[in-house]
């Protein structure tokens, strides 16, 4: 098994991911939330998730979003996915990370 | 030196009955690759964004018109493996068609909501046709027009481009959220994925007015629906023997419908939710990918006992998978490893490993003979 897979199957048994892993956090976020989001982050099929876009959001309501998803659209919950750091970090990535 | 100038586009001639173009998503470029060498023969660089990007070919499968995310469509000559022309013409997009008489070419376009219609020789604007909303499954059928969905009202429009100007027809009741689209090789039957509903849409485009009509109503009903981490994908849609096999939404399974009676056949119980489900050209077998987090393995199901018959793993992130034309091969897209890998279709060996970055879309030229693709 190679890194990247190793990578993505800690992803998928957040029970074994103490500590998230930016690197492959960051990687979710571009290729998967990127499948509706675009991988510029800038919309598609999803809205716009840039900084700009989000500010009105706190990271808690984010991490929310994230954790259960938004009934009734197609954003999914990704709580079978992640851990709550993950999304965390993964909230606080979209708010302030170093996304165009 | 005057004959060697007349003999030297001799010398370079190259026919494009056996390429093709891989999308390098990430990096706004296209491996040229040559089919029978199984072998990467070029690049071309400078297309923009390129994730979620498709393409399509003119008639003399010279010219590939390229559709990025970022509303850049682009002209590339894959014999000189240059471009000869690129627009921006929107601000997202979402694929796109030309038209039975290689005049045309649609983009569908997320913003703005529409579909405008392009001069394939020039990229000059011939048509606009706002929706008010994203566009989804857009596809070009006969007479010279192109048929396309509204994510948002739930409509099918008919684009008649026979006249230089679009007629639109619009057709209402589709239902809620139509994802992607499909049509089948006659241009016949038309058909929408619903996210917001539990069923599918047809439509007869050979009738004057086509009527939608429900198909595997309530497939999904009692059961649990998952959470779909990426869209399936209806326009690498199988018809093997007499049967469609469709990708179903939110579940494990892909269902196989009847082409003719447009009534359900079977179900098969898969991985994975299926992203792709694309018969083999002859219809024999069917490659089944999946869904983020299920996304490295590939299904092969058999189109008589509808079992599935081989499975295996290519590598993190299988996005795409294209055919030889006359299925001999198939060429997969391993996103994460870097590659794209070749298969023998028959014995399911590993022929070649081709590098590349971040694959998505492979195309061969033979598209450039296919409605609806």
């Amino acid at each position: 098994m190679n890194r990247l897979a190793l990578i993505l199957a800690l992803i998928a048994l957040p029970v074994l991911a103490q500590e998230p892993d930016a690197r492959a956090l960051e990687r979710l976020v571009r290729q998967d939330c990127g499948s509706c989001h675009g991988l510029t982050l800038k919309g598609g099929l999803g809205p716009d998730i840039r900084p700009g876009a989000l500010s009105h959001y706190t990271p808690e309501v984010l991490e929310t979003v994230i954790l259960d998803g938004i009934p009734g659209t197609p954003m999914p919950p990704w709580r079978p996915l992640l851990s709550e750091a993950e999304a965390g970090w993964i909230a606080d990535y979209l708010l302030n990370g170093d996304t165009p | 030196m005057a004959l060697f100038a007349l003999a030297a586009p001799f010398a370079h001639a190259q026919a494009t009955g056996d390429l093709g173009l891989v999308v390098e998503r990430a990096s706004g470029s296209l491996l040229v690759v040559d089919q029978s060498d199984r072998a990467r023969i070029g690049r071309i660089e400078g297309l923009g964004d390129l994730s979620h990007a498709s393409l399509v070919y003119s008639p003399d499968e010279r010219f590939a018109y390229v559709f990025g995310r970022d509303g850049g469509l682009t002209k590339v000559d894959i014999i000189a493996q240059s471009i000869v022309g690129r627009v921006m013409q929107a601000g997202n997009s979402i694929g796109g068609a030309i038209s039975d008489d290689g005049e045309y070419v649609a983009v569908s376009n997320y913003e703005p909501g529409g579909v405008r219609i392009f001069d394939s020789e020039t990229l000059e604007m011939v048509a606009d046709i706002p929706s008010g909303g994203k566009t989804i499954g857009l596809v070009d059928v006969p007479g010279t027009r192109f048929v396309f969905s509204l994510w948002d009202k739930g409509e099918t429009w008919i684009a008649d481009m026979s006249g230089g100007e679009a007629e639109v027809t619009r057709i209402e009741g589709i239902g809620s959220n139509p994802y992607d689209a499909l049509v089948t090789g006659d241009g016949r039957t038309y058909i929408a994925g619903l996210f917001g509903e539990d069923h599918l849409t047809a439509l007869d485009l050979w009738q004057d007015s086509p009527a939608p009509r429900q198909i595997l109503p309530g497939y999904a009903e009692g059961r649990e629906g998952l959470p779909v981490y990426k869209m399936p994908h209806l326009e690498g849609w199988a018809l093997a023997g007499q049967d469609f096999v469709l990708p179903a939404m939110g579940q494990h399974e892909v269902l196989w419908v009847d082409a003719r009676s447009l009534k359900e056949t079977g179900r098969t119980a898969t991985y994975g939710q299926p992203v792709f489900a694309m018969a083999r050209p002859d219809g024999r077998h069917v490659w089944v990918n999946f869904a983020h987090p299920r996304n490295d393995t590939i299904q092969v199901i058999d189109s008589v006992t509808k079992q599935v018959i081989h499975q295996f793993s290519p590598g993190p992130g299988v996005l795409h998978m294209e055919f030889t034309p006359r299925g001999h091969e198939v060429w997969l897209s391993v996103r994460d490893a870097g590659k794209v890998m070749v298969y023998d279709t028959q014995t399911f060996e590993k022929l070649r490993e081709i590098e590349a970055e971040s694959p998505s879309g492979i195309f061969f030229t033979a598209r450039a003979h296919r409605t609806g693709l």
